[in-house]
């Protein structure tokens, strides 16, 4: 039945290769072998030891706040782009899903100029006189 | 052949790749998941829409940290347990950390091992997920005991900024809430995929919708999305 849509989408021949072998390595759902789940489990346990580390080392600073983020976003990617598949599925979905979030960014850089207006009035009208 | 509703849409083969694919998939009157069945799709819609409710959550902690004239408590004192006279800090939510991403990687099996049919190993890998699940639910259940009986409140706590407890409480709860839901629903999908349900495509008993292995990658994207959500709040909460 692959081949009977194949053929429907005659002006595609340039695509269909690719298409095809993808339509068929889906038809079984997502097959990938264990040994890549194995490696990204390791590396989640690597990265999450990291993080830990800049804890039990007590790392301060942007340094602390820079490492925190970089393994956190590692292990997100890590996460999304393997064990749940996003990696091969269309770009149709995976920017449904991944770019919304975006917002989510505009969202931290308002709260952030407002809870520094909060603090600033606090400092301000609230701080024990001296 | 043996067809997974997954895939065959019928629509897979032949469509544009790269951004071209994406102006072709979404325009035009027709479906723009190609070769993503609806009940996929509606995972992925479902957890976006969790992923706006826990970034509130964050922000809403993020202003109050940041809005605050109290000092915030150092969580690393605050969930640092004592082994063997040693304050050792953190270690209890390390070990959490590392429960909740060995279920992951479990349940990245169980999905593989669903899609080669393999019942037996598939429904064992869920419950292994499943118990690696409760174990993290109970660690947070000891986790909040002691915190409480140190005087830990949502409006207050013996360390410094009152907003500490609230956001505490509040995200792990949320976060812990669901990963019990994942559980049960682990429990029960490990059931039927055990039962031989998914060979048979047996209709469930409540949709009346034939049953289909996708339905663990589906779980397992649930799964996966619990395990996501515990990266950001490991790294925001426990250690900023």
């Amino acid at each position: 039945m692959t081949n009977a849509t194949v053929h429907m989408e005659g002006q595609l021949q340039a695509h269909v290769h690719d298409a095809v072998a993808a339509a068929a390595a889906h038809a079984k759902g997502q097959q990938h072998p264990i040994k890549l789940y194995l490696v990204v489990w390791a590396w989640l346990f690597v990265l999450s030891t990291c993080s830990y580390l800049v804890d039990y080392f007590g790392l301060h600073g942007s340094l602390r706040w820079s490492l925190i983020l970089l393994f956190m976003v590692l292990k997100a990617g890590l996460i999304v782009a393997v064990f749940m598949h996003m990696a091969w599925e269309r770009l149709a979905l995976a920017y449904a899903i991944l770019l919304p979030p975006v917002a989510v960014l505009v969202f931290v850089s308002i709260m952030v100029l407002e809870s520094e207006y909060t603090h600033l009035l606090r400092v301000v009208f609230f701080a024990t006189p001296l | 052949m043996a067809e997974t509703v997954l895939t065959n849409t019928g629509q897979g083969a032949g469509r544009l790749p790269g951004w071209q694919g994406i102006a072709a998939d979404w325009a035009s009157d027709q479906r723009a998941f190609k070769n993503v069945s609806w009940g996929k799709a509606m995972m992925w819609i479902f957890l976006l829409s969790d992923t706006f409710i826990f970034s509130c959550f964050l922000l809403s902690y993020m202003t109050a940290r940041m809005s605050t004239t109290v000092p915030w408590p150092n969580p690393s004192e605050v969930f640092a347990l004592n082994l063997g006279g040693k304050d050792v800090p953190l270690i209890l939510i390390a070990i959490m950390t590392f429960v909740l991403i060995s279920s992951s990687g479990t349940m990245a099996m169980a999905v593989n091992f669903g899609y080669r049919r393999d019942r037996v190993r598939t429904a064992i890998l869920m419950l292994v997920t499943a118990a690696f699940g409760a174990t993290f639910v109970g660690m947070q259940a000891f986790e909040w005991t002691k915190l409480i009986m140190e005087g830990v409140r949502p409006w207050g706590n013996p360390w410094g900024a009152a907003q500490f407890g609230s956001c505490f409480f509040m995200i792990t709860g949320f976060h812990g809430t669901h990963v019990t839901i994942g559980v049960i629903f682990l429990i029960a999908i490990a059931r039927k995929v055990l039962r031989g349900d998914f060979d048979v495509e047996r209709r469930g008993f409540f949709t009346s919708r034939r049953g289909y292995y996708e339905i663990v990658e589906i779980t397992g994207l649930y799964w996966h999305f619990v395990d996501l959500v515990w990266v950001f709040i490991f790294a925001f909460f426990y250690l900023w």
